[in-house]
């Protein structure tokens, strides 16, 4: 067990010192969510009850899209210097490469995250400090779902023609219950009551997270395995 | 026998359509348009059966690695999505005489569309994938995931309704369903039935040919 999760750990080290070397990803993943921000902005008009009626869903609305761009972006470093042989040949169990990606991913989408609710509250004129802790529960339950579909769709697209759209029109059907639990627990949530009002939703996010995550574990050898 | 059961499944719709618009009563309520049910029912019945197979094909090839299982799910999801649409728009043709509108954001209704969705991105990543292999693993993975999903998304959805308002629509089915309209359900499904099998066995005969073309 503690052998593999340490593949899975190298698997994390390595992307993350990657990415601090190239910056390839996270830094213009984090302007493309300010960007996302103005873009709502100017599609909804200056009032402010509108935005604020419309803020769970456009939390979320940005978070999917950062992670339509991220997640499929994932598997796309292994394309480089044949790097996917080097993932193929690695011994044991595969699933510990799918676990060691979806943790970077998540840790990617958690700093995404992070910064689009400090710059919502800024842009909007918000107070979410209060309901953060609740939130905090919604969007790491949200977040797992999310990612566990996206490693394992996005190791598939990474190898197939036209990957950019086909990852999107895979991944969003996919996510539509992710998308609807994490919407309808997050209005609950901003909407000052405890988390008990939502744990129909919870459980539900946490029951998709669970079969996302099993599915994904037992098929990702099947994915990885020889282009 | 493939041919015997393209003339089966005929013979069964011709039955099937004599029996809707022949045998079956007037419905009191809403009239002549309720036919449509003979259509929207099986469809979505068949729809089911389809997305059933592709679950079954998936797994079946993963654990064997024989591309016979393969065929089985893309010969049963083609049809599936044809069905599935098939459903939608016989679903809409309905409801606009009945609820008033093409579409409204009921549970099912879009349960069956995000269905829809899920089996046509399938779909279109079988067809960006060109050596057999790989395209059937792939296929198997997205196949798995989809099935893996539908009672998630039928309770989101179900749920998503339900917290936002109570359902306005009526279902304006006699609700013990009369013997000659429960006779005419079954006829029809019994042909939609076997209108899909036999597309199963004709795509699967397709999806032979072109591997042994192509290898």
């Amino acid at each position: 067990m503690s052998a593999y999760l340490r593949r899975a750990w190298i698997v994390v080290w390595k992307d993350v010192l990657t990415e601090r070397r190239s910056k390839e990803s996270l830094n213009a993943l984090l302007f493309f969510s300010v960007l996302l921000l103005f873009i709502f902005q100017f599609a909804l008009g200056p009032e402010r009850a509108r935005v604020e009626t419309a803020l769970p869903g456009l939390l979320w609305l940005g978070f999917i899209l950062a992670g339509v761009l991220g997640l499929g972006r994932s598997f796309l470093v292994e394309q480089e210097n044949d790097c996917w042989e080097g993932l193929v040949l690695t011994p044991g169990d595969k699933s510990a490469i799918y676990l060691g990606k979806l943790a970077g991913n998540v840790l990617v989408m958690a700093v995404v995250e992070a910064a689009l609710l400090v710059l919502f509250p800024v842009f909007f004129g918000l107070d979410l400090t209060g309901a953060l802790p609740r939130l905090v529960v919604v969007l790491a339950l949200g977040t797992l779902g999310l990612a566990a579909v996206g490693t394992l769709f996005g190791a598939i697209t990474a190898q197939v023609r036209a990957r950019e759209l086909l990852f999107p029109v895979l991944l969003l059907p996919a996510q539509v219950p992710v998308l609807l639990g994490a919407v309808s627990a997050t209005e609950i949530v901003l909407a000052g009551q405890p988390l008990a009002e939502a744990a129909q939703w919870l459980k539900l996010l946490a029951a998709a997270d669970v079969v996302y995550l099993v599915v994904g574990l037992l098929t990702f050898e099947f994915v990885l395995e020889g282009a | 026998m493939t041919r015997a059961l393209g003339w089966l499944a005929a013979l069964a719709l011709v039955i099937g359509l004599g029996a809707a618009f022949g045998y079956a009563p007037r419905e009191a309520v809403q009239g002549n348009v309720q036919r449509i049910m003979y259509l929207h029912v099986p469809a979505v019945l068949t729809a089911y059966l389809a997305f059933a197979l592709v679950f079954a094909g998936s797994l079946g090839y993963l654990f064997t690695r024989r591309l016979g299982w393969d065929r089985l799910a893309v010969a049963a999801a083609e049809p599936g999505v044809l069905f599935t649409g098939l459903t939608i728009v016989s679903g809409s043709i309905w409801g606009k005489p009945t609820w008033g509108t093409w579409w409204t954001w009921d549970a099912r209704l879009t349960s069956t569309a995000v269905l829809f969705l899920v089996y046509v991105g399938y779909l279109l990543l079988r067809g960006m994938v060109d050596e057999p292999d790989r395209r059937a693993r792939y296929a198997a993975v997205v196949g798995i995931l989809g099935a893996a999903n539908i009672p998630i998304v039928h309770f989101s959805v179900k749920w998503w309704r339900a917290l936002h308002q109570p359902s306005t629509i009526l279902g304006p089915e006699p609700s013990p369903i009369a013997a000659p309209i429960a006779l005419t359900l079954l006829v029809n499904w019994i042909a939609f039935t076997l209108l899909f099998l036999y597309f199963l066995a004709r795509r699967a005969e397709i999806a032979r040919l072109e591997e042994s073309h192509a290898g």
